[in-house]
């Protein structure tokens, strides 16, 4: 056995679910610590070497001035980093502050403005940094968490999936909720790896992997609207947990009336 | 001569705090746990929502406790609808709380906070000198995902629950096959009130006020009255005429303070005060023979009472699945209609407060969200004042240790606190 691989966690605006997930592979955790050094992991452990560190697994959003400059960091202490989960491959729920007015948000829910430092948008890592590796999902999927690292201790690329959550479906034979039930569904522009979770509890996927590769989301939202959903619902179907991902964002923006 | 401690970023805590403690002339003259995790605006996104969202949104308030969020939203929303969920869905609610119980205190005791006592950085350090006993606490916490899996759909933001019901209820005999493992984290908990009730613990017992959820048969998850060791007894729709909440510079999540009196203290410690009575026959004969019944006030003890719970959560979910029998539906439906609901329900943290207004297309007008840990701020903050006090011969690396570990007594969730905490150094 080669060194171990040195590793970090880090943490942004973001719920810790992501960063949970591997605390969460409990039959593999001990295992791996064989292959891993976990340099800096705040949420687990008290003890912090310094860098530089061979992956930096990234979870949450940039949304404050110092996040941002602390991004820039953690890139130059680390040889590859992984944007894990929505916040931070897509800017997040806390994105949704985008198409909104900031200043018309922080009286709702602090007394005292003054007292808070924020950016105008939740954005993702990629905007800030390199990303080596996105890991989508809201929230990742722990055992893709687990081909990353295997696959960095193996020194290959690793595999995933590419392709909607509509060929989950059809593999595992999950009748379809919208062509059996006039669900409204994202599954066939968000991207596969939840394992179809939501249709296989007879409900509509809400999209929180996020978009595939090239969605066809205007053709989705005709459907939509065809099954009798208003507008006004098509917009917070695309606009939730990866609202401001590039195709999602477009869509919802398409559908807002007073835009 | 003054003497400053300050821990910029506190490890072991869900999200992001730091620690902030002047002590002048041999007194202390603030003591400061400060959250400076970037604040996500949960309140202000929901308006204009629909109702029906809530549960999954919420839920992203925290990734350890999902389901707590997801019971109260679902409770507040459906007092509106006036739905009045019969047993069968109850006892799943309960079944699902019960894994998140599990899976939230595991973490915490194996975790978070055992390696305190022992001397030891991580639970993953830990593991290098005493691996079964690390897997033992790994084996209750996946117990827990399980339940939650199965139930849920997922560990982390379950998709499965929503406002009436769930969207899929499982088979009698899909909770079966939990029954085996759920027996093995019940023997494993009793093991694990014994281990941890031998550590050493300061001398530490406080008089607190104890907040918590009182039902009048069961060890409270969803349902109860809110209740104190000093006379509060409300309905959830009170909460918000008794419990306020204010902003200081140093936390970007608000504090709770009770009106009148100031600082309160809801969860483990609270709940096994208020509620021993309810606690299951196995849980209550664990604390007997530890000798921690029937109330315990030394917050560094938190430990013992959540391993405690640990074994009433395995216990309380076998019952559940032995009496379990499949609701007729998924879930209950009721036309939406203008009005305003709160709920309660005790996250493994605490209690957590949910209260919204919806109108008659079921679109939320306005929300508010009081999690455990903003609630326990202020004693956290008071327990730094009397630890510190009690402890200023120790050199600054002791007494950062012990205070540090006050505020790990709380097992705080910082992101849950602000929903509404960021890092400023990073060590290399």
């Amino acid at each position: 056995m080669g060194a171990r691989l040195k590793l970090a966690v880090w943490k942004f605006a973001s719920c810790d679910g992501c960063q949970l997930s591997l605390l969460n592979l409990e039959d593999q955790l001990l295992a791996l610590t064989d292959y891993l050094n976990v340099a800096y992991f705040l949420e687990a452990s008290s003890a912090v070497a310094p860098g530089p560190y061979d992956l930096s697994l990234v979870e949450g959003s940039i949304t404050t001035p110092a996040d941002a400059k602390r991004i820039r960091q953690i890139r130059r202490v680390s040889k590859a980093v992984a944007a894990i989960g929505a916040c931070a491959t897509a800017g997040g729920i806390q994105a949704l502050r985008n198409f909104a007015d900031i200043n018309t948000y922080i009286p709702i829910v602090y007394a005292q403005p003054g007292y808070i430092r924020t950016l105008a948008d939740s954005t993702p890592l990629a905007q800030h940094i390199k990303i080596d590796l996105e890991l989508p999902g809201c929230p990742i999927n722990k055992y893709q968490l687990l081909e990353v690292i295997k696959a960095l201790i193996q020194g290959r690329r690793p595999r995933f999936p590419q392709e909607s959550v509509c060929s989950t479906c059809k593999r595992l034979g999950i009748i379809c909720v919208m062509v059996a039930e006039g669900q409204p569904c994202l599954g066939p522009v968000t991207q596969a790896g939840c394992g179809a979770l939501c249709p296989a509890s007879h409900r509509g996927c809400y999209g929180c992997f996020g978009p595939k590769e090239n969605p066809n989301t205007a053709s989705l939202a005709a459907r939509f609207r065809q099954l009798g959903v208003a507008e006004a619902d098509i917009v917070r179907l695309f606009r939730t947990f990866t609202a401001a991902a590039a195709p999602f964002r477009q869509e919802s923006l398409a559908h807002e009336t007073n835009h | 001569m003054k003497r400053t401690i300050k821990v910029a970023n506190l490890a072991r805590v869900e999200g992001e705090g730091a620690l902030d403690l002047v002590i002048s002339d041999g007194r202390v003259v603030k003591a400061n746990f400060s959250i400076f995790e970037s604040p996500r605006f949960f309140e202000a996104f929901l308006q204009g929502r629909r109702a029906a969202e809530a549960p999954d949104l919420t839920a992203r308030i925290c990734g350890i406790c999902p389901v707590a969020y997801q019971m109260s939203s679902v409770h507040a929303l459906e007092s509106i609808l006036g739905l009045d969920l019969p047993a069968p869905w109850r006892q799943l609610r309960r079944l699902l709380y019960c894994g998140e119980w599990l899976e939230s205190h595991a973490l915490h005791i194996y975790f978070l906070h055992a390696p305190d006592f022992l001397g030891y950085p991580s639970g993953l350090a830990l593991a290098q000198d005493f691996p079964e006993t690390v897997k033992e606490g790994l084996a209750i916490k996946k117990a827990g995902n399980d339940l939650v899996s199965l139930l849920g759909g997922r560990e982390v933001h379950p998709m499965n629950v929503r406002v009436g019901g769930f969207y899929r209820t499982p088979t009698p005999a899909a909770l079966q096959t939990l029954v085996p493992q759920l027996e093995k984290a019940l023997a494993l908990a009793q093991k694990t009130v014994r281990w941890v009730a031998s550590f050493t613990f300061p001398d530490a017992t406080w008089d607190y006020e104890f907040v918590v959820l009182r039902h009048p048969q069961d060890y409270p998850l969803c349902e109860g009255r809110l209740v104190s060791n000093r006379g509060l007894d409300i309905a959830a729709a009170d909460f918000e005429d008794h419990i306020a909440e204010e902003h200081v510079r140093h936390s970007n999540a608000l504090q709770g303070f009770l009106l009148p009196r100031g600082a309160y203290l809801v969860g483990p410690l609270a709940r096994f005060a208020l509620n021993y009575d309810r606690l299951s026959p196995l849980a209550r004969q664990a604390a007997q023979e530890v000798g921690l019944a029937p109330a315990c006030t030394n917050p560094f003890q938190s430990i013992i009472v959540r391993s405690i719970e640990l074994v009433f959560a395995c216990e309380e979910a076998l019952r559940l699945i032995r009496t379990y029998t499949r609701p007729p539906r998924p879930y209950l439906e009721a036309p939406w209609r203008p009005g305003r609901g709160s709920a309660i329900t005790e996250a493994p943290r605490g209690i957590l407060y949910h209260r919204y207004t919806v109108d008659n297309q079921g679109i939320i007008q306005d929300a508010r969200i009081v999690p455990p840990t903003a609630q326990n701020q202020k004693t956290i903050e008071g327990d730094l004042c009397r630890v510190a006090a009690q402890h200023l011969h120790l050199d600054d690396q002791g007494l950062t240790h012990i205070l540090e570990q006050a505020i790990r007594n709380y097992d705080p969730c910082i992101s849950c606190a602000t929903h509404c905490l960021r890092l400023n150094v990073i060590r290399t």
